[in-house]
């Protein structure tokens, strides 16, 4: 008994040993990711079958390649390499090329699938995330992340046509089946149209926008009230019914409900004629989220839906005529959301198969018989039989055999298993690793105090200390303590499992920025900005005190001197003044600004919410001057 | 004297024949007008835009569409940056519209309206006079200057007295195509701008701001330029005192003095082509086919519709019309095939091409 004891209190002690060193030495030295940690993994995350069913082409994200798989036994027919994190990737309407949209590069490879080579590489928008070739051949659409927009191509050539204004973070594109409208979907939700005294609390807005795709117009829009993140679309092989699946957070009440369903349901909406006006229905069951779904496909006969829930690691099976009996139960003549009634799954909501980590893209094989599903964490294919609603094998991709601290902390920052019922992980608010564009209500300050806006996650390495009052010395305590006592209010990690995850976050890198020119040359008009961000004296003459200059706070190669300062932005609900100067890395893609996000522009920084100049010397400055500075902030 | 008869009988002939010839054909409209009575939201009618089988209204009270026979409002609530839409250009690549308003820019975008303001955005001025898109740039003519949005980038370019020969910066329109964008300036004549190099250049009355003209076509006919339109290499340009036609070398001045124009106040100026432009002034609405003129309004004395024709000898000839545009304060016009769509101080006019 005693050696029992001696033993586990041994393990005990050097488990608890190595965390500490592990914890201090993330917290006192940067960690570097090995080459290997960040390209040997696949990561595989949207997947299509060729027309005649015989090949599977899998897009592996952190490979960047298209591996493609021989159906009848999954081996490897060929890797080809495209370009930098590839995002999405679809078939020509002959099935004759393959265009993927390579989001950090900006380029589209276009890979001939006859000899299975790339034969062209288009540049086109920034951060491009999917792709679709309308039914004639003529047009290409692709959505383009940071400028919001769905570009038009010509498909034989790649030039760009035009740009069709889209929501904001333009992210999947779905061809209807007649071939007669594009539908695209955007990750963060659109800028708020009015301002208020509570503007910095409104509920996130978003959209399916509509374009029809032989005049290559926007015609309609449809609203997604309450959503902030929309991913992918499906359509019935009729076209009669459309399904998107979306995040629902609810954010207007403290994020410290988790017992009561109050941070986040997952849902679809179905739009079409099935439908009627829009339905929003929930795919969460009490003791059961369906944490971030991501991918939709619809069974050829209407039977099915299938969702990919890449939080909750598992597809959710639905019962289509149960569904539309439940939604068609009462007249509605308005869009209706029934995303808070965590009884309405059980309608119709008929299985939940687990699969592996953070399950991306999905696709039927054609006869609806089997389901094919993008393990993206784990390297692996599920496959599902349809008609039993299990996995019947799982492809494995070639990659490290071994699963590396990055790798552990990557599936730990993108799981929802650590909350209460699998309500959310950190990648709910932190989309793809970034931020939401929502502001929150945390509970550690107290319910109704410090309105937070959510805040990107790339590039935060060495910016201690974290959150904006500065209350958090590093990224174990801000992830580990904090997030597990006011967020999770459930499981806890161990100190390993906190480990790995800080080195993931640790580990994201900024995204390029889009804004400096390809030579690393500035424009004239960011030279202008940076004498303006730079100067020590104002337009008349006068010398700006040193802590009232850009420059002084926002130092350094990061923009920040990680000090703490009132810029004379307190609103009567936060509990100090004293704000910690964040960050600029990538400052033009992150808004809504301020730290409780009620700057809807950069520009609203300085016209708005800096009457006495305590947010750095612009009152003197005009127009020109304040779009030369903004210019050059969106270069940094 | 034989020989003189035969002359004198001649002249009279060519005489009579010029006496008596009838007008020049010009087109013929039948007006159908729209007023707070038939759907508009307001009678003030700043600006219209075919779009298609659409017809954006820009009006004191809201940017109105009609589609399908029936007319639908977009107001602030939806959007709009103010309710009074001074000025409409559509983005033919996208089909969305843009409106100029008293309250700034606004973007209208299968249904959303996005909104520019000079405080949430980089827009120069919130009075926004003037909208014109080329490529993926929208021009802007605001109370302080020209504004250009690069809608691929975001990035917000102003033009001012700072950068440009822009003595004053109160621009009133802009007209913007591949090559050349020219800006009319009130009290600092025509401003254009070279696309390839990158240069401003100025047009300026060369009788300063004197209400007089020394010299006829020696150039821009006054300072005041309130609305220009660049088409086919040419640039017709509307003042409070005539309007003008530029070739890139030659000028042509326009005044009632001179020509077939109802007045000297010009709110608006379209270009056809070349040759023909339509002229929006203060007492009606004026055709110029590159030689005749027609006139379309309510009678100035007692309001009955009336059409009169100009030929190249000056002789006005009264066309029998029984409609009219709404009123003789006309601020813009855009076409619709052979049809045309007239903005007035007190409604909506539809001209339907009646055959002559």
């Amino acid at each position: 008994m005693s050696r029992r004891i001696q033993s586990v209190a041994g393990t005990w002690l050097v488990t608890m040993t190595v965390a500490f060193l592990a914890l201090a030495f993330l917290t006192d030295r940067p960690v570097r990711a090995g080459e290997n940690d960040v390209k040997d993994y696949a990561s595989p995350i949207e997947i299509l079958l060729s027309p005649d069913g015989s090949r599977l082409y899998v897009l592996c994200q952190q490979s960047e390649e298209v591996r493609v798989l021989d159906v009848s036994s999954y081996a490897v027919v060929k890797n080809i390499a495209v370009g930098r994190v590839p995002r999405g990737f679809s078939l020509s309407s002959d099935g004759a090329k393959l265009f993927v949209a390579n989001s950090w590069d900006d380029t589209l490879s276009v890979i001939d699938t006859r000899t299975l080579t790339v034969t062209a590489t288009w540049p086109v928008g920034a951060e491009p995330s999917s792709v679709v070739e309308d039914r004639t051949g003529k047009r290409l659409f692709v959505a383009n992340r940071i400028s919001n927009d769905v570009a038009v191509l010509d498909a034989h050539t790649g030039e760009e046509t035009g740009r069709l204004l889209a929501g904001r973070g333009a992210s999947y594109l779905t061809l209807s089946p007649d071939g007669s409208h594009i539908y695209a979907t955007h990750i963060y939700p659109n800028p708020s149209r009015v301002r208020s005294d509570l503007d910095n609390r409104t509920a996130p807005e978003s959209e399916i926008t509509m374009i029809d795709a032989p005049r290559a117009v926007v015609v309609d829009r449809i609203p997604l009230h309450r959503i902030a993140g929309v991913f992918h679309t499906a359509f019935s092989a009729d076209g009669r019914l459309g399904v998107v699946a979306e995040y629902h957070p609810k954010n207007l009440v403290p994020l410290a409900h988790l017992e009561h369903g109050g941070a986040f349901a997952y849902t679809l909406t179905l739009f079409g004629m099935d439908v009627g006006q829009p339905v929003e229905v929930p795919l969460d069951e009490l003791e059961r989220y369906a944490a971030r779904p991501f991918g939709v496909a619809i069974a050829p006969d209407k039977s099915r839906i299938f969702v990919s829930c890449g939080g909750s690691e598992m597809v959710t099976v639905i019962d289509v005529p149960r569904l539309m009996r439940f939604i068609h139960f009462r007249p509605r003549s308005q869009p209706v959301s029934f995303a808070s009634d965590l009884s309405a799954s059980a309608n119709y909501v008929v299985a939940r198969i687990n699969v592996g980590h953070d399950t991306r893209g999905l696709m039927l094989s054609f006869d609806g018989s089997k389901l094919f599903v993008a393990n993206r964490l784990d390297d692996t294919i599920s496959v599902i039989d349809t008609r039993a609603n299990r996995v019947i094998s799982t492809i494995v991709l070639a990659g490290p055999k071994t699963i590396s601290p990055l790798r552990r902390g990557e599936q730990t920052f993108y799981t929802a298993q650590y909350s209460f019922q699998g309500q959310i992980g950190c990648a709910s608010c932190h989309i793809d690793s970034t931020f939401d564009g929502v502001t929150w209500d945390l509970e550690p300050d107290g319910f109704g105090r410090d309105i937070v806006d959510n805040k990107m996650l790339e590039d935060i390495k060495d910016t201690e200390p974290y959150k904006w009052n500065g209350g958090n010395p590093s990224i174990p305590v801000e992830c580990g303590p904090r997030t597990e006592k006011y967020f999770w209010r459930s499981e806890t990690y161990d100190n390993l499992t906190l480990t790995d995850l800080a080195t993931y976050i640790r580990s994201l890198p900024p995204r390029p920025n889009r804004w400096r020119l390809a030579n690393g040359e500035q424009t004239p008009a960011q030279e202008r900005g940076k004498a303006i961000f730079e100067r020590a004296q104002d337009k008349f003459g006068k010398p700006i005190p040193e802590t009232n200059r850009c420059v002084f706070c926002h130092s350094g190669p990061k923009g920040t001197n990680q000090k703490l300062f009132d810029v004379g932005t307190r609103k009567p609900t936060d509990n100090s003044g004293l704000l910690k100067a964040p960050m600029l890395t990538n400052i033009a893609l992150t808004a809504p600004y301020l730290h409780d996000g009620s700057a809807r522009t950069l520009e609203e920084i300085w016209t708005v919410f800096n009457p006495d100049d305590k947010h750095g010397r612009t009152n003197d400055l005009t127009k020109d001057e304040l779009n030369d500075l903004i210019e050059y902030l969106r270069s940094r | 004297m034989k020989r003189s008869i035969f002359r004198t009988l001649l002249i009279c002939a060519m005489l009579a024949r010029v006496a008596f010839a009838a007008p020049p054909q010009m087109p013929r409209f039948r007006f159908e007008n729209f007023t707070t009575a038939n759907g508009l939201p307001n009678n003030h009618v700043f600006a219209v835009l075919v779009d298609g089988d659409r017809i954006w209204a820009g009006t004191e009270n809201g940017l109105a569409v009609y589609e399908n026979h029936a007319w639908k409002t977009y107001t602030t609530g939806d959007g709009l940056a103010h309710r009074a839409v001074l000025s409409l250009a559509l983005d033919k690549r996208t089909g969305d519209v843009w409106a100029g308003t008293m309250g700034g820019l606004s973007r209208i975008s299968g249904g959303r309206i996005d909104s520019y303001t000079q405080l949430t955005s980089g827009l120069s001025n919130d009075v926004v006079y003037g909208v014109s898109v080329e490529g993926e740039n929208v021009w802007v003519a605001t109370a302080a200057g020209g504004c250009r949005l690069n809608t691929r980038t975001g990035q917000w370019t102003l033009y001012n007295e700072r950068n440009t020969p822009m003595i004053e910066i109160w621009t009133y329109g802009v007209s913007a195509t591949p090559s050349k964008v020219y800006y009319a300036v009130w009290g600092s004549g025509v401003l254009e701008y070279d696309q390839k190099t990158g240069r401003w250049d100025k047009y300026e009355d060369p009788d300063g701001e004197n209400e007089i003209v020394l010299f006829k076509d020696q150039g821009l006919i006054h300072e005041i330029v309130t609305s220009v339109s660049y088409v086919d290499n040419i640039l017709w340009a509307a003042t409070y005192f005539g309007d003008s036609r530029y070739d890139g070398r030659y000028w042509h001045n326009f005044l009632t003095k001179d020509s077939g124009l109802p007045s000297n106040f010009t709110n608006f100026i379209k270009g056809v082509d070349a040759k023909r432009a339509w002229f929006c002034t203060d007492k009606g609405l004026a055709y110029y086919d590159g030689v005749n003129w027609a006139v379309y309004r309510p009678s100035l004395t007692d309001g009955k519709p009336e059409m009169t024709v100009r030929d190249a000898q000056g002789k006005v000839t009264p066309v029998a019309v029984t409609t009219a545009p709404a009123h003789n304060y006309v601020l813009g016009i855009d076409f619709h095939g052979d049809d045309i769509w007239v903005a007035t101080a007190k409604g909506l006019s539809h001209g339907i091409r009646q055959k002559n």
